[in-house]
């Protein structure tokens, strides 16, 4: 390849991270700088180094932190449940035993993983990130390269810091314009899996480009990336500008001093040269999105919240109508019914997509001073212990409890239900999070992935509910 | 790994077809935290039945076992492979394997040998008129023998050459150890670290 070719930006960082150029077909060894380990994928990767008698080859390049399993009420008890207590206590030994650090349950930094690595500043552009979960991709918001891992291959970037690998395709997705007030970088994510599906993305990272992405700060754009992998994409990114080193400055991670500035001069060559060419284009426009909500059993099956449940009938490929109606069922939902005229039974704001500070800034502007509708059960449960703390410093907890919420501890809790925090069979919640399949926060759970804002509204009507909706008094 | 050339050791006859995974591992095993220790999870449902063949003296201390059409199918749990192996298996034969199982099994050092259904059935002959004879898998010349049966078997190149080095995806991975020392060496000081702690 001609090297002054005009490159787009996942291409630059690839071409920064090979080893090695496979040959003959074999793939590319791409360098790993960061490793970011939770203790579900882990345990058997540090088994299988213990029976090679292998050592962990960077230690300084990997950190790990207690999320999926840990409780979100009482924290200094013991865990209850024996398989999650094994997975952390297993994690904790095999920190110890390799020389990793681990951030555990009432450290400030222990939370989400994907919370963790940004909020340290270890996330940054033009990096490789890997991670034995699929919501690595979460950290492309700063231009980084990243994405989820296998048990096996966790193993072997522990071993070898290192990942054999074929290049990904590159997709555009252009989101040019301005969001109303109320909408969000959820709601532009949601739009974009409604538009390519959730296998629309295979085998691409996805490079979200245009106004509407440079307008959002890093939280927002964290959001869309988190949800990459929900179109399929094996990763998301967005080329770093002044938000990103903005958020960056001062973190305990980031460079300082000198370094900074080598660092901020080479970030702004991380972006796509003018007359590259990717594999594929998709256009969004901003103006026109609405908040969004989704109906169905997968993150793809979304609609704006002023639209009505879908009819499978109207639905011509065979398969999406069938899938339509299997989800319809599950859902208890009936075709034509308004979105807005759906109750709710919970509302979960919290996970590795929207448990960001800015996130809770946002919820707990539009419920202050209301009061929760009854019979809805509402839990916020900030992405780490630091965004906990910072979120007490601003009286966010009082505002939550005061509107008749819980406010809980750190770590994935409602996402997927590891922990105690479930839905009970027939339960219907407004989440934030980014899965909607079924089962996911609970056996026989239905899930409404929502933003923050609609999140809001919806606690305070108790159905499914726009922030418009407040607004215009439409109560 | 540990380099294969020649595996030798009791048959087991499984005379079954699309053994899928879940019958290798039921999932409820899939919550355990280490890689190994899991022959007791291997074949759980069937070892229920005495009759079941790893529960016949004869058998239980064999290390190749032999398997009907479409072995492997289903879930893509690399626990499957875990299972047999620290059963003692090294070496699994069968007319057809499901791509995914066979994949698994290279990485983790269990040989994979493919053979015409009819070498399938003389070899299960040759095990039924005399329990615990032994069955050699000889990677080098690519052959099967138990008994009066011997026959090619299939394997890809690339599988048995590794297979032969010992070499896993770490292991080859780690011949181009000095090229990752090399950039190492390279990567820009600003790039972040995890330690020291703060
Ligand atoms: S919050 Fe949910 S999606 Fe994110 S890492 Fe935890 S379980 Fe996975």
């Amino acid at each position: 390849m001609n090297d002054s070719a005009p490159r787009t930006l996942a291409q630059k960082v690839w071409d920064a991270h090979r080893v090695v150029t496979g040959t003959n077909g074999e793939p590319d060894l791409i360098y790993i700088d960061l490793h970011l380990v939770h203790e579900v994928t882990s345990p058997q990767a540090f088994d299988g180094l213990r029976q090679a008698g292998r050592p962990v080859r960077r230690p300084d390049l990997t950190i790990a932190t207690e999320d999926h399993n840990t409780p979100t009420l009482n924290i200094t008890a013991q865990i209850a449940d024996p398989v999650s207590r094994t997975q952390i206590e297993t994690l904790r030994a095999n920190a110890a035993e390799f020389g990793i650090r681990l951030h555990s349950l009432g450290d400030i930094e222990q939370g989400i993983v994907h919370v963790v690595g940004p909020q340290l500043g270890l996330t940054q552009p033009g990096i490789t990130v890997v991670c034995g979960d699929s919501h690595t991709s979460t950290h492309g918001a700063f231009g980084a390269m990243a994405f989820g891992i296998g048990t096996s291959e966790v193993e072997h970037v522990l071993a070898t810091q290192t990942l054999p690998l074929k290049p990904f395709k590159t997709m555009a997705i252009n989101v040019e314009g301005t969001l109303r007030p109320g909408v969000s970088a959820k709601d532009i994510i949601l739009a974009v899996i409604a538009k390519i599906g959730t296998g629309g993305g295979q085998g691409y990272v996805l490079e979200f480009r245009g106004s509407a992405i440079r307008a959002l700060s890093m939280d927002g754009r964290m959001t869309i990336c988190n949800m990459s992998i929900e179109a399929g994409a094996r990763a998301g990114m967005v080329a770093p500008d002044d938000t990103t080193f903005a958020y960056l400055k001062g973190r305990a991670h980031a460079p300082h001093g000198a370094e900074w500035d080598a660092a901020v001069e080479y970030w702004r060559t991380l972006h796509t040269d003018e007359g590259a060419q990717f594999d594929a284009e998709v256009f969004i426009d901003a103006d026109a999105l609405e908040p969004f909500v989704t109906w169905g059993t997968n993150p793809g099956q979304g609609v704006s919240l002023s639209d009505n449940v879908p009819n499978p009938a109207d639905i011509t490929d065979p398969n999406e109508r069938a899938a339509a109606e299997r989800a319809l069922e599950y859902m208890g939902l009936t075709a034509g019914q308004p979105m807005k005229s759906i109750p709710v039974d919970v509302v979960f704001m919290g996970s590795c997509t929207n448990s960001r500070i800015e996130d809770l800034r946002t919820f707990a502007s539009i419920i202050k001073g209301k009061k929760l509708a009854d019979g809805v059960q509402l839990l916020v449960v900030p992405g780490s212990a630091r965004v906990r703390i910072e979120a007490e410093a601003e009286g966010i907890d009082t505002i939550v409890e005061e509107f008749g919420g819980e406010w809980r501890f750190a770590g994935c809790s409602m996402c997927l239900g590891m922990n105690p925090d479930q839905l009970t069979p027939g339960q219907r919640s407004a989440s934030t999070s980014n899965r909607n399949f079924e089962g996911r926060q609970g056996k026989g759970g239905r899930t409404h992935l929502v933003s923050p804002q609609v999140a809001a509204a919806t606690a305070i009507r108790g159905t499914l509910s726009s922030p418009w909706d407040l607004e215009n008094g439409a109560n | 790994m540990d380099k294969l050339t020649v595996i030798t050791g009791v048959g087991v006859p499984l005379k079954r077809t699309n053994v899928d995974t879940d019958q290798i591992i039921p999932a409820e095993f899939l919550k355990r935290v280490t890689k190994t220790g899991f022959e007791d999870a291997l074949f759980q449902r069937w070892r229920q039945d005495p009759e079941f063949v790893l529960n016949q003296p004869a058998f239980a201390q064999g290390t190749v076992l032999i398997a009907g059409l479409d072995f492997g199918t289903g879930s893509s749990r690399e626990h499957a492979v875990w299972a047999l192996r620290d059963y003692g298996f090294q070496a699994v034969i069968a007319p057809r394997f499901a791509d995914i199982f066979r994949g698994n099994s290279g990485k983790q050092g269990l040989l994979t040998a493919v053979v015409p259904e009819s070498v399938v059935e003389a070899i299960w002959a040759e095990l039924d008129a005399a329990p615990g004879t032994e069955v050699t898998v000889n990677l080098v010349d690519r052959t099967v023998t138990c008994g009066s049966v011997i026959s090619p078997f299939d394997i890809d190149d690339y599988t048995r050459w590794r297979l032969m080095e010992g070499l896993d995806d770490i292991g080859l991975t780690l011949r181009h150890e000095a090229a990752i020392t090399e950039f190492e060496t390279h990567r820009e000081s600003w790039r972040p670290t995890t330690l020291p702690a703060r």
